[in-house]
Parts: structure tokens; sequence; C-alpha cells
């Protein structure tokens, strides 16, 4: 349960002949959290989709507790204990925002068909069971007084971190965030960044996409630093911080 | 009374048959242009087995619904796989060939001179034959549609249907098998329709194809769209509206060859005037749009 809890070997993945993915091999332990960085294109995001089921790659393994990942839908995926955000922020815009986290509850017995009409007593229970612990994690991340407005009247930073919560309610042991702190305000930043330093308390991995450096130096365990889709540079985030190609790739 | 009474069955019937789209369409978000042909296989069903099985009427409404829910996943299985305007044109396409199956297989269907003579209904031995019978019935069937998408809706399987009509990606992504439960509310919504189909036959005693045209179609999604998509009482407002509207005209004593004109113009001036001031219908919180737009 340690060195390969998700291993990535020797992803390939082209988009119109460019290489998104070129020969790509990460590993990550359980309560790690790993920091990508690199130019706009660097595959950064197309790691996140392939290893959560969205794009499948043209060759390479992807194994999540032992388990293999690639061939499965994003829906199984989600149900074997990832939980992902998007960059381009994504939630049921329309309904509340206790919904969208009641939603992302994982294999519930009141979203089968036949318990619609029967054994309602189970699904009720389990409902309550959710909005209970829903509840409490949007107290948690200060949502409350939010929870019955629709989340498209959430500023963009609450977005953020209800799209956070969400992964929470799924129970992820692994958390794959795009951008969870792009854009937003400084207070929100600090509240979004304690949340995911907190995770690996619980046994939680996160791999992590964020052009801020600052905030990468400070939740990141390690930091992978990606360009044309290949591994340029891995190591603390001090490290690849004053690797001079990185330096070099920032400065261009 | 009569005539009163003839107008309340009509609108129980689109009731029904909204109501169903509703489901598809306005709370899933995928607009089917089939939802005749369903409505049309239900009536075909019911009387070709009240004509020539003489079976009583409780067997012909479930091997309808059953029926028509194993062709909703028929059709459901491939087309779902397709999205927005390609889902919309596959059904488009299923609608026509529905209509053309029963226009053209006469020795079957009778083709345009329809099925006539359909016996009327017996339940637990009560012969349906006044109006207000059939009222009764389909107050009580429509009490029992509505009452089954008011448990799908309010639970957590319709919130996984209002999450798909939202952002099916994000959908997938908290792990619902997006596909399955489309084919799902397709099926129900079929069978649904289905019932509307025989309680029609059984009323009208006659059918014939022009009844289950794609013109149909769209007067059931004008139904759905006027009334609130997305909303459980939205179709009942939209039924009763569009179909007591045009019977008003009858008594500002238009010539009958003008009428039938300007009940099309009512309906298409109506249904552009909601898209463009209240493209969420009478009752509904949600704009009617297809997923490429909400992109």
């Amino acid at each position: 349960m340690s060195a390969d809890w998700l291993e990535v070997q020797k992803l390939e993945k082209s988009f119109d002949g460019i290489r998104a993915l070129a020969d790509f091999s990460c590993s990550l332990r359980q309560g790690e959290i790993l920091g990508l960085i690199g130019p706009n294109g660097a595959g950064k995001t197309t790691l996140l989709n392939v290893i959560s089921g969205f794009l499948a790659p043209e060759s390479g393994r992807a194994l999540f507790r032992g388990k293999t990942l690639l061939g499965l839908p994003p829906h199984k995926i989600a149900t074997t204990g990832i939980a992902r955000t998007f960059q381009k922020l994504r939630l049921i815009r329309q309904v509340s925002v206790l919904d969208n986290v009641l939603l992302s509850f994982r294999n519930q017995p009141g979203e089968r068909l036949s318990n619609v009409f029967f054994r309602w007593k189970n699904s009720k229970e389990q409902e309550a069971a959710n909005r209970k612990e829903a509840m409490s994690l949007l107290e948690e991340a200060g949502l409350t007084e939010k929870a019955n407005e629709p989340a498209e009247d959430l500023s963009y930073g609450q977005q953020k971190l209800l799209s956070l919560v969400c992964c929470l309610a799924a129970k992820g042991d692994l958390l794959l965030l795009d951008e969870p702190v792009a854009g937003i305000a400084p207070e929100m930043i600090e509240k979004i960044l304690g949340i995911i330093r907190n995770l690996p308390n619980k046994g939680k991995s996160v791999i992590l996409i964020e052009h801020n450096l600052d905030a990468m130096m400070q939740v990141c365990d390690r930091v992978i630093f990606m360009d044309a889709g290949a591994k340029l540079s891995e190591g603390t985030p001090e490290e690849v911080r004053d690797d001079p190609r990185v330096i070099e790739a920032y400065i261009d | 009374m009569e005539y009163f009474l003839h107008i309340l069955i009509l609108i129980g019937i689109y009731i029904i048959l909204s109501e169903s789209l509703n489901l598809i369409a306005g709370y899933t978000g995928l607009l089917s242009i089939a939802h005749a042909a369903f409505y049309g296989v239900g009536a075909y069903v019911a009387a070709l087995m009240a004509l020539h099985l003489h079976s009583p009427f409780l067997v012909n409404i479930v091997c309808a619904v059953i029926l028509c829910g194993l062709l909703g996943a028929l059709v459901g299985i491939p087309s779902l796989r397709i999205r927005d305007d390609y889902f919309v044109i596959a059904t488009f396409a299923f609608q026509v060939i529905t209509f053309s199956v029963l226009n053209n297989w006469v020795s079957f269907t009778g083709g345009p001179m329809g099925l006539p003579g359909i016996p009327q209904p017996t339940i637990f031995g009560l012969k349906i034959t006044s109006h207000l019978g059939f009222l009764l019935l389909i107050v009580i069937l429509c009490s029992l549609i509505l009452w089954i998408s008011h448990r799908i809706v309010k639970s957590p399987f319709g919130r996984v249907l209002k999450s798909i009509r939202e952002d099916e990606v994000f959908t997938q992504a908290v792990g619902k098998n997006v596909a399955a439960y489309k084919v799902l509310v397709f099926i129900i919504g079929a069978g649904m329709a289905a019932v509307a189909g025989v309680m029609y036959a059984y009323y009208i005693s006659f059918i014939d194809p022009t009844s289950f045209t794609v013109m149909e179609s769209i007067f059931i999604i004008s139904i759905v769209i006027i009334g609130g998509a997305g909303n459980l009482w939205g179709p009942v407002v939209g039924a009763v509206v569009l179909v007591v509207l045009p019977e008003l005209l009858r008594f500002i004593g238009l010539p009958s060859s003008m009428a039938a004109n300007v009940r099309q113009i009512l309906y298409g001036g109506l249904l552009v005037a909601f898209m463009m001031w209240r493209p969420q219908g009478f009752l509904g919180k949600y704009a009617f749009q297809s997923g490429e737009t909400r992109e």
C-alpha cells in the first residue's frame, strides 16, 4: 500500500499528431500530494483525463490500488475511489449547492429505478444520512448559508470550493484537482489550500495541477515538471523550482 | 355536456403524453420527436389485440406498455449514443419509419383505412360505454402517471436525470452511468405514451395512421415547452391550454375551412412567442434548451 498506490506507465496520447503524453510514467503513494506544473499544452490535463477515463490513451498502463483503470468508463472509475474537478469549472449550475453535494455521493440506493418504487425506507435512510453529512461538509467549507441557493449564484471562488466539497462527499481516496485555485481571491485560495493540505491526514492522495507556483510550494510533497507530454524534472518543490530547465521554460 | 366531457378526456390523454415526454425531454434534456410513434404503437397494439384476440382491456394495456417499453429500448440504445441534434434526427427517423409501417402494412394495420370498430373496454366485468366512464378511467390513469412521475423526479434517481440535462460530463465524473439512465427514462416514457395510445384507441374506437404523425409529436413537445419543461405540473397546464384554445376558435364563428389553418397558425405563433419571451414555459424554472446551446 505504499509505492504503487497509483501507478502510471508509459502513457502515449496524441491529438492530430501532437504528442500530449509522450512515454509518460509516474507513481503516487498513499497520502502524497503530487503537483504537476508546465506550460499550457504540456499534457497535464490530458493526464488527468486519461486517469479518470475521459480519454483513452494509445498505449500504456494505469493502475489504482492494483486495479487497472484503462478501458473503464468514467463512471466506473469514479466509483473506484477517484474523484476529480475540472479546469473549466463543472457543477450542476441550476440546482442547489446542497443537491450538487448530494449528487456526488457514490452508489446511492435511491438512484436505482426499482428503489424509486420499492424499499423506500432504505433509500430514505441513506438519503437522510447523506444529507446530514453533506451539511456538515458544507459547514466545514463555510457554505452553509448558501446550501439552498443555485450553484450558479456562488462566486467563482465559492464554486471552486464547492467542486472540492463534492470530491470530499464522493469519499474519493485519490483526488485529481485541475487548477483548484486559479483566478480566485487570496482568502479563498488560503481556504482551499488548507483543505487540500489536510487531505493526507485522512489517508487521501492528490494530483494537483496549478500555475500558481507559490501555492504548489506550500502544499506539494513532490512536483513534476512536464513539457510536450514528457516529464522533464521531478523532485521536491524546491528542487524543481531551482532546476535550470524549469527556470528556462518559465522565462520563455 | 358530452362535448365538455370529450374535451376533458382529450386533455387527460395529452397530460399522459406530455408528462411522459416531460420525463425524457424536460427532466433529462433529451429532445425526442418520436413520442407520437410510441403513442401510435400503443394504440395499434391494443386495437389489434382487442379486434383479433378479443383479449380484455387490462391485458391489452399491459401488453402495449411492455411492447412500447421494449421498442423504447430498441430505439434508445443505439440513438442515445449520439448527442444533441443527431439524437433529434434519429428519433425523427424512427417517427417517420413507424408512420410508414402503420400506413403501408395494409394487411396487418389496415393501412390508411385504419382499424375501425374497436370494442368498448370492459374492466372487471364493468363495460365502459359513457363519456363519464371514460373520463373516470382517464382520471385514474392520469393520476397514476402523475404519481409515478412525481416519485421519479423527487427521488435521487430524478436528481441524476436533472444533472444529466445540465452537465453530462460532470454527472459521469460523479460516478453515474449516464447511458443507462438515459435508456431507462426513454423506456419509461415510451411505456407511458402507450397508455395514452391505448386510451385513445378505445375511446375513439377507430384509429388510423394520421393521428400519429410527426405533427403530433411536435404538438406534444409544444405542450411540454409551453406548460413548463422540467416541472411536474407544467404538462398539465400546457395540455389544458393547447387543447382548449383551438376549441375556443369554434365559438368565434370562423368558417370551418379557415379554422384548421388558424389552429396551425396559433400553435406556431404560441411556440415562437414562448421561445422568445418565456422559454421556461408557464410553470418551468429552466429555459428549455438543447445541450449544444448550453455549453
